[in-house]
C-alpha cells in the first residue's frame, strides 16, 4: 500500500530529497505501524514529538492505512 | 532604593514620583498594569476620553542581572478595541531600562489642551516634555532613527500614524536591539490611548540609573540558573532548536497538517500555500539571500539577554535587512488568512504594520474580512499592500480599516466575524482546536492565544497531551493556562519560557524562585497558579464593571453554524461549560 510521508522543521534534514511543501511517496506492507514507518524513514526516535495522520493526531502503535498522509513533527510551539 | 511610581500628567506636563502603595507592592508587569487600571480607571469611561490612563510596567525580573529572556514591558489601559481591560506586552529595549530607573510603573494621564504632539524623555532625573512637531505623521522607522541620532542607545516607545489617528488597531512600538520598530504591544488599540494624550514617543534613558534591587541574591541565583538550564535543555528552545532555527512560523506547517490553520477569513483550516509562508521557507530565504553572514538572520533576539532568540531579520531580494520580524501570527494573518502565499508580500505588509503602528493580527484579519465583503479578491497581494496607504493617510477607507475587524465587517456587510469582545482571533481555529477556543471566549483580553496557550498540549505535545478536537476538559485546561500566563506576564519573562518549564519541573520552580529572590516575596512553584488567578480576578471584575456579561464570553455565531474543512467540525462546547471557567471569581 502507498502512503505519503512528510517531516517538518528540524526533522526535514533527515529527508533531504523532499522539497518544502512536498512529500515522499512510499510503498509499505499492510500492518506497518507509525513507529516502523518512522524508523523506515530514518528519523531519530527522540526527536519525533507529534505524529499527524490525515489532519488527526496519531500514536506510535497505530497501524498505517493505504492512502494515509503522515507528518512527523519535532518539538514545535511559539506565537 | 525602593521602587517608585512615576506619574505623568499630560494636561499640565508635570510629573511626580510616588512610593509604591502597599496595595500594589506585590505586583509587576501585567499584574501591576491591571491592578493600577482597575484601581484608577473608571471601568465605564470612554477609552479615548480623559478618564482612561496608560500604564507601563516592567516585570518583576526585568532588568535583573542575567535573568534569561526577561525583557518584557507591559502596557495597560481600558482598550479602545474591546472596551475592557487590556494588557499587551512587548520585547525590545524599554523594559530593562524602566526597571533600572527604579520604576515599578509609569502612569500617564490627562492630555494637553493645545493638542500639540510631545516627546517625553525619561531619565534618572525626571521627565522632559519636548515639542514633537518634527515627528508628527512619521512612521516608526524614521522616528526611531531620528531619536537615536540625539539619544543613542535609548529605548524608544512610540506610535505611528495609526496611533496619531486614534485608530482602535493602533499598537505601541518598542525599538529592538538594532533600533528598528517591530516589538509591539500590539493588541487592543493601546497606541490610540497614547495618541489621545498627544505623546508621539517616549525616550527612556537609563544612564546612571540605580539598577534593580535583589532582595535575596542566593535564592535569585538558584532560581535563575534552574530556569536558564531548562531553556537551554529543551528541544524547542535550546541552541539549534526549533524556535531559534525557524522562529515562531515553525508552526505554520504543523497547524496546517492539523487542519487548524485559519484560511481565507476562517472559512477553512487548511491552506494549500502554507509551505510557502512557513518558518522553513523564511529560513530558506534568509540562507539564499544572506548565507550565514547576515544581516538577514534567524535566531535573532528581540531584547538584550534573550537566550531563546525566536525572532528573525527578513532580508529583501538584495540581501539587505528589510523587516523584523515575521512571526507565525504575521505569516498567517497577512498570508493564509488573506489567501496570500507570497512571503515577500507578507514581509512588505509586516513592514507597513511596523511603520504605521498596527497590530499585525488585527490588520490581517481586517483585510481578510474586507476581502470576504468583496473589497478585493482573496489572494490579491498587490491590492492588500495598497490598503496600508489608505490606513497611513487615514482616508475614509483607511479609517474604517484602522478600526479593525468589527468596524470593517459592518462596513462591508460581512457576517463571518472572527472576534470575541471586539478583538479578532489569532492563528488557531477554535473549531479544530477546542481548548484555544475556550481561551479566546473567556479571557478578559478578547480573543488572544497568548492569554492561555492550550496549543502546547493540544497540538505541540508540550506540557502534556490533549486531543484538539475533543471538548473534554477544555475549560479546566484553559483556566490553568490562563492563570499560569497571568503570572508569567507579570514576571517580565517572555511567555515562551513556558514551553521548557511546562516539561521541566525544575525550570518551573526556578522561575518562581527567581521572582521570590528579586522581590523578597515568599513565592514557590506551587503559588504560580493561585497568584495567576488573583490577577485574572482583578481583570474579570474590571470587565464586569465595564458592562461585560456571560454573553461576551462566547465565540462568534458562525462557528456554531458553519462546518470547518477539513475536519468539517463546528464549535460544540456549550455556553454552560464556558460559564464554568470563571465561576470561581464569585465563589469566595
Amino acid at each position: 500500500m502507498k502512503v505519503e510521508v512528510v517531516a517538518l522543521a528540524t526533522l526535514r534534514q533527515f529527508m533531504p530529497d523532499v522539497p518544502l511543501g512536498g512529500a515522499r511517496s512510499m510503498e509499505v506492507a499492510p500492518g506497518t505501524t507509525m513507529l516502523e514507518l518512522r524508523d523506515m524513514v530514518g528519523l531519530p526516535p527522540d526527536e519525533v514529538r507529534v505524529i499527524i495522520r490525515n489532519h488527526r493526531q496519531a500514536e506510535l502503535d497505530d497501524v498505517v492505512q493505504d492512502g494515509d498522509r503522515v507528518a512527523f513533527i519535532p518539538a514545535v510551539a511559539g506565537g | 532604593m525602593a521602587r517608585q511610581i512615576l506619574r505623568i500628567n499630560m494636561s499640565d506636563q508635570t510629573f511626580k514620583y510616588e512610593p509604591v502603595p502597599a496595595k500594589w507592592a506585590r505586583w509587576g508587569g501585567r499584574a501591576m498594569t491591571s491592578a493600577i487600571v482597575a484601581d484608577e480607571v473608571d471601568a465605564t469611561c470612554h477609552p479615548l476620553g480623559p478618564n482612561n490612563k496608560l500604564v507601563i510596567a516592567p516585570g518583576w525580573a526585568t532588568g535583573s542581572p542575567a535573568s534569561p529572556s526577561s525583557g518584557r514591558t507591559s502596557f495597560g489601559a481600558k482598550s479602545p478595541l474591546t472596551g475592557g481591560i487590556k494588557e499587551a506586552n512587548a520585547g525590545g529595549l524599554s523594559g530593562a531600562k524602566i526597571a533600572k530607573l527604579g520604576l515599578a510603573a509609569i502612569i500617564i494621564e490627562g492630555a494637553p489642551q493645545d493638542k500639540k504632539w510631545r516627546l517625553l524623555v525619561v531619565t534618572k532625573d525626571g521627565v522632559e516634555f519636548q515639542d514633537a512637531a518634527h515627528l508628527a505623521g512619521k512612521g516608526m522607522y524614521e522616528v526611531d532613527t531620528v531619536l537615536w541620532e540625539k539619544y543613542p542607545d535609548t529605548a524608544v516607545v512610540g506610535i505611528g500614524p495609526a496611533g496619531e489617528h486614534l485608530m482602535s488597531n493602533a499598537g505601541i512600538s518598542v525599538n529592538d536591539t538594532e533600533n528598528a520598530p517591530g516589538r509591539y504591544a500590539g493588541r487592543g488599540g493601546l497606541g490610540a490611548v497614547m495618541g489621545v494624550r498627544c505623546i508621539k514617543a517616549i525616550v527612556i534613558d537609563d544612564k546612571g540609573a540605580p539598577g534593580v534591587e535583589i532582595a535575596n541574591k542566593e535564592l535569585f541565583e538558584t532560581g535563575r540558573k534552574k530556569l536558564t538550564q531548562s531553556i537551554m535543555e529543551h528541544a524547542l528552545t535550546k541552541r539549534g532548536g526549533g524556535l531559534p532555527s525557524y522562529g515562531t512560523a515553525i508552526l505554520v506547517n504543523l497547524l496546517n497538517e492539523a487542519g487548524g490553520f485559519p484560511t481565507r477569513n476562517f472559512s477553512s483550516g487548511h491552506f494549500e500555500g502554507a509551505a510557502k509562508i512557513s518558518g522553513e521557507r523564511i529560513a530558506e530565504v534568509v540562507k539564499e539571500r544572506c548565507g550565514d553572514k547576515g544581516p538577514g538572520t534567524m535566531g535573532h533576539n528581540c531584547h538584550p539577554g534573550c537566550i531563546i532568540k525566536c525572532s528573525n531579520v527578513y532580508p529583501d531580494e538584495s540581501g539587505k535587512a528589510f523587516v523584523s520580524c515575521i512571526e507565525y501570527e504575521t505569516a498567517w494573518s497577512l498570508g493564509a488568512n488573506c489567501g496570500i502565499d507570497d512571503i515577500d508580500y507578507v514581509a512588505k505588509m509586516t513592514r507597513e504594520c511596523n511603520d504605521i503602528g498596527l497590530d499585525t493580527i488585527e490588520a490581517g484579519n481586517t483585510i481578510a474580512v474586507a476581502m470576504d465583503g468583496g473589497l478585493l479578491p482573496f489572494g490579491d497581494k498587490e491590492g492588500a499592500l495598497k490598503l496600508f496607504d489608505d490606513i497611513r493617510k487615514a482616508t475614509p477607507l483607511g479609517r474604517i480599516l484602522g478600526q479593525g475587524v468589527e468596524t470593517t465587517a459592518r462596513a462591508f456587510g460581512v457576517h463571518r466575524v472572527p472576534t470575541v469582545k471586539g478583538q479578532s482571533m489569532p492563528a488557531y481555529e477554535p473549531r479544530a482546536v477546542k481548548g484555544i477556543g475556550v481561551t479566546y471566549a473567556t479571557t478578559p483580553m478578547g480573543a488572544d492565544h497568548t492569554a492561555g496557550y492550550t496549543i502546547a498540549p493540544e497540538i505541540a505535545g508540550v506540557g502534556g497531551k490533549a486531543d484538539p478536537l475533543s471538548d473534554e476538559g477544555k475549560g479546566d485546561l484553559s483556566l490553568t493556562f490562563q492563570a499560569a500566563t497571568a503570572f508569567i506576564d507579570s514576571t517580565g519573562y517572555c511567555l515562551f519560557i513556558a514551553f521548557p518549564i511546562l516539561d521541566i519541573q525544575d525550570g518551573w520552580n526556578g522561575m518562581a524562585e527567581s521572582v521570590a529572590g528579586i522581590t523578597g516575596q515568599n513565592i514557590t512553584g506551587a503559588d504560580v497558579i493561585p497568584i495567576g488567578k488573583e490577577i485574572l480576578k482583578i481583570e474579570r471584575l474590571f470587565n464586569e464593571r465595564a458592562g461585560f456579561t456571560a454573553e461576551d464570553d462566547r465565540p462568534p455565531e458562525f462557528m456554531r453554524n458553519e462546518a470547518l474543512p477539513p475536519h468539517n467540525v463546528k464549535w460544540s462546547i456549550t455556553d454552560e461549560e464556558l460559564d464554568k471557567v470563571f465561576a470561581w471569581v464569585h465563589e469566595g
